[in-house]
């Protein structure tokens, strides 16, 4: 994180603001907080009606309540997921590899427009097509509006992976006679899955958020179970309901971000013991030249080359050409640029997770 | 095909309806989504914290959750937020300015260390350090993401449906119940609304992209 950089190690001066500042800031947030919850108060927020979700009313027991909202309501929402998230991650998945693997210019370029088509859309206004053109059920509508626009998105996302592999592992493919088709299967698509196993995991995050709009088209998820219970009870109960929902919500989805940005981690460093030397800003220093290699002082304990003795083979390292990018010099000598894959994801499909 | 040449006056209301919600919350994202994006990167801790904490929670809550917060819990709450297009555009300007944050934190991000370090190194304050050298360079490298924000902003208003705004999918939803045979035509036509507003867009993305890679 460059905030650190932003500003320097403070100074008595800068100390002292910063502590005014910093109790500023907290009692104006503790303030807004004990505000909110007066007024909360004062209009009987915190009266019985959370017994709702021990004693409900109407006769009826704790675990009926509960057993719509975590069983039926929740396991609906999960249900519509489970089923779509598979279907979409084996479309998207085909849909990437025609558009790689194929050399005939009319199937990859109708793979082009249909994916493009299927993002640009509104995933509710697909499963209203479904619903009300097609007659689905509200299940298979949210499931097949999920499907699709899904489906382009993990096509999308692999396209940008399939894009930042080094443009050598292709011509290495190609080049010991693998067809177009084997090379992108046998080796780009794993490579390209890996690196973007991350953008992959943030999408089902999308994925189960877009459920939540089962909800218009009728269907009796987690949602909708908790604006049934609100009619059934009553319209004091709202608020309980809706904070044990938004809770179950914000949970889920917050464990499956965490997993993607565990993933991202644990590939990132992985990563670092198979990268290409070290680039300066002025080109790449060399590994080695007139006078020997010029980097062995600096070589990490952990570095294989260094590790078993050897000194590291001398080859040529391509200088920069003038006027080309970061980006450009990386593809070019065949680094798996992980700034570049992850931003062409999000700009492509839409910043990842909205 | 009939239905939508003679619903067009309909279809034409739900267009114009759903560009004017995209427009007013994408400027209201925009503005709020600065602000805590600055809170973000600031030196002061409770104000790091509160974004954090906004940016954190907004992005793993659907959407349809923020619009039933408005629609129905809210009123018992104390706030009224008037029907319609005002519970939507304030649903998707909580919600898309979160996204908005992070693309300009990750523009921040994106700065080389060393232009900062140069900058206090030639004795520049936090904030000339910001306006002067940092930002302009994080905005460049903002751009795109920023345009898919919006992009996706303008397919999110489509939850509006759900919740008593008239727009598009609004219309779709009329039209296809009483012209079921007509579904596909009124499908494809609507579609082609929406891909007028999107399309564009993205195009504009790809452009800048091109035009602000810079060499670092």
């Amino acid at each position: 994180m460059s905030s650190s950089v932003l500003y320097d190690t403070p100074g008595p001066r800068a100390q002292r603001l910063d502590r005014i500042l910093n109790v500023v800031f907290s009692a104006m947030l503790v303030g807004g907080l004990v505000w909110a919850g007066y007024s909360f108060y004062q209009r009987g927020i915190f009266d019985d009606r959370w017994a709702i979700l021990w004693d409900p009313p109407k006769g009826q027991e704790a675990a009926d309540v509960w057993y719509s909202l975590l069983v039926r309501g929740l396991g609906a929402t999960l249900t519509a997921a489970a089923i779509a998230a598979p279907i979409a991650i084996a479309f998207g998945t085909l849909i990437a590899i025609v558009r790689r693997g194929v050399t005939r210019r009319l199937v990859t370029g109708s793979a082009t427009v249909v994916t493009e088509f299927a993002r640009g859309l509104p995933v509710l206004m697909l499963m209203f097509l479904a619903k009300l053109a097609f007659g689905w059920s509200p299940l298979w509508s949210v499931v097949f509006g999920l499907v699709v626009y899904n489906a382009a998105v993990v096509a999308e996302i692999l396209r940008a992976g399939l894009a930042a592999l080094p443009k050598g592992q292709r011509e290495a493919g190609l080049s010991i006679g693998l067809s177009p088709m084997r090379t992108t299967l046998m080796i780009e698509l794993p490579q390209a899955v890996r690196i973007m196993l991350p953008a992959l995991v943030s999408q089902l995050v999308v994925l189960l958020k877009d459920t939540a709009l089962g909800f218009i088209v009728s269907y009796p998820e987690l949602l909708r179970t908790i604006k049934t219970n609100r009619d059934y009870f009553g319209d004091q109960y709202t608020i309980p309901l809706f904070v044990v929902g938004a809770t179950i919500y914000i949970l889920i989805n917050l464990s499956i971000s965490r997993l993607a940005t565990y993933i991202e981690r644990r590939l990132r460093e992985r990563g670092r013991g198979t990268e290409p030397p070290e680039i300066g800003p002025a080109g790449p220093i060399p590994q080695s030249g007139i006078g020997g290699p010029a980097r062995e002082e600096g070589a990490h304990a952990g570095d294989p080359v260094f590790g078993a003795g050897r000194r590291p083979s001398s080859h040529a390292v391509p200088q920069r050409r003038p006027g080309e990018t970061d980006d450009d010099y990386r593809h070019r000598v065949g680094e798996v640029d992980w700034r570049r894959a992850s931003i062409e994801a999000n700009t492509r499909t839409g910043d990842s997770q909205i | 095909m009939e239905t939508f040449v003679n619903e067009f006056g309909a279809i034409w209301g739900g267009f114009l309806a759903t560009l004017s919600l995209t427009a007013a919350s994408a400027v209201l994202s925009l503005v709020w989504g600065t602000v805590l994006a600055t809170m973000r990167v600031s030196p002061v801790g409770p104000l790091r914290t509160f974004g954090t904490a906004y940016v954190e929670i907004i992005r793993n809550t659907p959407l349809t959750l923020m619009f039933f917060f408005f629609a129905f819990v809210a009123p018992s709450l104390g706030l009224t937020v008037g029907l319609g297009f005002q519970w939507s555009l304030a649903a998707l300007t909580l919600y898309t300015s979160a996204f908005v944050c992070e693309a300009l934190r990750s523009g921040v991000n994106s700065v080389g260390v060393g232009q900062a370090e140069a900058a206090r190194s030639i004795g520049l304050t936090f904030g000339q350090t910001l306006t002067q050298v940092v930002l302009p360079q994080a905005w460049r490298t903002s751009v795109p993401p920023l345009i898919s924000v919006l992009i996706a902003l303008t397919k999110n208003t489509s939850v509006g449906a759900g919740f008593a705004y008239a727009e598009l999918v609004t219309v779709q939803r009329t039209l296809m119940t009483s012209n079921p045979s007509d579904g596909l035509f009124i499908f494809f036509g609507i579609a082609l609304l929406y891909l007028v507003i999107t399309i564009p867009l993205g195009f504009a993305a790809g452009r800048i992209e091109k035009k602000v890679a810079f060499a670092r």
